[in-house]
């Protein structure tokens, strides 16, 4: 088995350096759509110099989709404006600038500016969903939702438990779901695939759950919000009898403790 | 240094000449394998004529009876049958001792040429069955017979059954000179269906299979308590809140599962010290999976081994001492055997030649050898023995799966197993040279299997 065994590890390093490219691939394509984003008002046409210039304004808010109870901020810039309005709720304000507003409902928010040169409108409409306490059930969906989406498992080397590249980048990303998240605790589970004993592939998921506790710890989530426990090789996520297959199986699992 | 070097050299040499001989067709008998199991002595060659039945009741019990006492003496791993073929004409078979007076020579002559001769006759009286059964040494015809004794029991098939196998131990008693028979063991295993395995027990021969916990939970690595009164095992519930593999009692008197304190992390593997005082496991309650002791009511936690950053597990106490305890540690990388004392200290790797992935020890009922599962360069899990003294090795299983598991029964003559050969894990047993390969499952996925000592 020595010589599979390292040709499987062989072959993870492979997928590993894939997974990295990848990542990289990603990397790039997002900062090239930034780019194109950012150009488009850069192309405006400049103003004519002679008579006074007519004033624009331009209102964005971040996010413009929110929790009741959370906050959105309005950004706003202008040109060619001496007064500025802001409504409803936050009147005159400057040239440029940010607030940060939470509104109880749905809101449209216009910016009027005015100047010599005439008047410009913008608006902006920040949209409201009702808070999570009105409705529990709707609420631990959506984090139960959230949670399969952003918490990141994290795979291993046959017969290891060290924490991979990979995986750092995986549990970075379940330590900042953590973060956001800090009344939720979580069962890590870890797992083995078929090759190894019974009995020690229980220890050896126990080694796996623990290390990836220990690197969420290093990283500020709290130990007592993480419980963990080895199912060996008795709950695999996949059957088949391949590297594939194992490698699928070589895990610390995150389940949302209830 | 060097003589180290020296004698690592020819232990290898040694290993190699075990591993050549192993080779061929039939296990080449070795005088420390000879010692260790008592087999490959010269087996007693036996004529079991059919027992006479009185009436039509007894018909049917008396062909399970004369099957179930033919299987048990020959599996014992002692006893030669000679073949009916070679028996004198069936009216002259022997159903009690005054019908085997003079005739001794018609049994001792080629071709059956048996030393001896067990036979007897048996009738039903209501709902009891009734055997009387002889076992006599035809080499001398003067002398008592061997065994004379009356059996009583239930008049069903299964009665029968247990009445075959309480004469078959009392004459594989008599031809091992005192060490007991193993027909009325049994075996403890895991039998799976989807996420959820249960324990089971079945009779050494496969026989009688039933359910005996209902958890609806993962109840795997069964043990055997010394006295069989208790099985203890790995089982996933709740602690704190959370489902953790915690260790399981299970009582064969009260049909129940028993109180045993729950720990943190993964508790598993447990074994019994050989006066079912103390049990061993593995449990990372203190951090990494250690070996930790307790005592059978799992009071009084105790740490046996401190290696951080390793996996410490599958614990198994010398049966005959108590003093050492063997086990699997991946300290040096890969999980490997280790023996310590049985306080944790003078702790020594058991060298093997070669790499490998090695796991599942067990230590033969006199301490002298153990089995243990080993994953080499092919691929596969097979099964090898062990001599503690001098570290030969006698390879068991070959090119046939995954062979895991190994447990020894009480006569040190035969093991119990799992292996994949068919497909699924089933459960099988084997004389300890590796012959006589039985069968003992055949439905879904059985594995985990532990031999009862009584």
């Amino acid at each position: 088995m020595d010589s599979s065994s390292t040709a499987s590890t062989g072959s993870s390093s492979f997928r590993k350096f894939g997974l990295i490219a990848l990542i990289a691939a990603f990397t790039i394509v997002a900062g090239a759509c930034q780019k194109k984003v950012t150009a488009k008002p850069a192309a405006l046409p400049p103003a004519p110099a002679a008579a006074p210039a007519p004033p624009t304004v331009k209102l964005s808010a971040s996010p413009d989709f929110i929790t009741q109870g959370q906050q959105s901020t309005l950004s706003w810039t202008s040109e060619n404006a001496t007064k500025l309005d802001l409504e409803p709720g936050v009147g005159s304000v400057q040239a440029q600038g940010s607030t940060a507003v939470s509104p109880s409902q749905s809101t449209t928010y216009t910016i009027t500016a005015s100047g010599p040169g005439g008047n410009a409108v913008d608006t902006v409409r920040v949209t409201v969903s009702p808070a999570a306490a009105a409705q529990p059930t709707q609420q631990s969906a959506t984090i139960e939702e959230l949670f399969a989406r952003d918490v990141k498992d994290a795979f291993f080397d046959f017969n290891k438990a060290n924490i991979r590249p990979d995986a750092r980048v995986a549990l970075t990303q379940t330590a900042a779901f953590l973060r956001a998240h800090p009344d939720l605790d979580v069962t890590i589970e870890g797992h083995c695939d078929e090759r190894g004993s019974l009995e020690y592939n229980l220890g050896l998921g126990q080694r796996r759950a623990d290390a990836a506790k220990n690197f969420l710890v290093a990283l500020g989530i709290s130990a007592n919000r993480m419980t963990t426990m080895s199912w060996g090789k008795e709950h695999p996520f996949c059957t088949e009898h391949n590297e594939t297959c194992w490698q699928e199986n070589r895990r610390a699992h995150f389940v949302m403790a209830h | 240094m060097n003589a180290k070097r020296w004698s690592l050299g020819m232990a290898v040499l040694a290993i190699a000449a075990v591993g050549a001989l192993a080779l061929g067709a039939a296990p080449a008998p070795q005088a420390w394998f000879k010692t260790g199991t008592g087999m490959g002595v010269q087996k007693v060659r036996l004529a079991l004529p059919d027992f006479a039945a009185a009436g039509a009741t007894a018909q049917p019990l008396q062909q399970v009876f004369d099957k179930v006492l033919w299987d048990d003496l020959a599996y014992s791993g002692l006893i030669d049958m000679v073949s009916k073929s070679f028996y004198p004409i069936p009216s002259s078979w022997p159903s009690q001792p005054s019908q085997l007076q003079g005739q001794q020579q018609q049994w001792t002559q080629a071709p059956a040429s048996a030393a001896m001769i067990a036979f007897g006759n048996m009738s039903v009286s209501g709902q009891t069955l009734s055997v009387s059964g002889w076992l006599e040494d035809l080499t001398n015809p003067a002398a008592a017979p061997m065994l004379s004794k009356i059996y009583t029991g239930p008049s069903t098939a299964k009665g029968a059954r247990l009445l075959a196998h309480e004469m078959a131990d009392d004459i594989v008693q008599l031809l091992s000179g005192g060490s007991p028979g193993i027909a009325q063991t049994h075996i403890v295993y895991s039998h799976q269906i989807g996420n959820v395995a249960e324990l089971w027990v079945m009779d050494y021969d496969g026989a009688n299979k039933h359910q005996i916990t209902h958890l609806r939970t993962e109840a795997i690595t069964p043990r055997w308590s010394p006295d069989a009164g208790e099985i203890a095992f790995t089982c996933f519930v709740p602690y704190r809140g959370v489902v953790s593999a915690q260790i399981c009692l299970y009582s064969m008197a009260a049909h129940r599962v028993l109180y045993f304190p729950r720990f943190p992390g993964t508790n598993s593997a447990p074994d019994w010290s050989p006066n079912g005082s103390e049990l061993a496991f593995s449990s990372s309650m203190r951090g990494d999976p250690e070996i930790w002791t307790t005592n059978s009511d799992g009071t009084h936690p105790r740490q046996l081994t401190f290696t951080p950053r390793s996996v410490n597990t599958s614990p198994v106490w010398n049966p005959k001492t108590g003093q050492q305890i063997v086990f699997v540690s991946d300290r040096g990388g890969l999980p490997e055997l280790y023996m310590m004392n049985s306080d944790g200290t003078n702790v020594v790797k058991i060298e093997l030649p070669g790499m490998g992935y090695v796991v599942d020890p067990t230590w033969s009922p006199n301490a002298q050898l153990l089995a243990f599962s080993w994953r080499r360069v092919n691929g596969n899990y097979d099964l090898y023995l062990m001599d503690i003294a001098t570290h030969q090795l006698l390879q068991l299983t070959r090119d046939a799966g995954r062979n895991e598991r190994p447990s020894w029964a009480a006569d040190g003559r035969h093991l119990v197993f799992q292996s994949d050969r068919t497909g699924q894990s089933q459960i099988w047993t084997m004389l300890a040279d590796g012959s006589g390969l039985r069968q003992l499952t055949h439905h879904g996925k059985n594995f985990s299997p532990n031999w009862s000592w009584k």
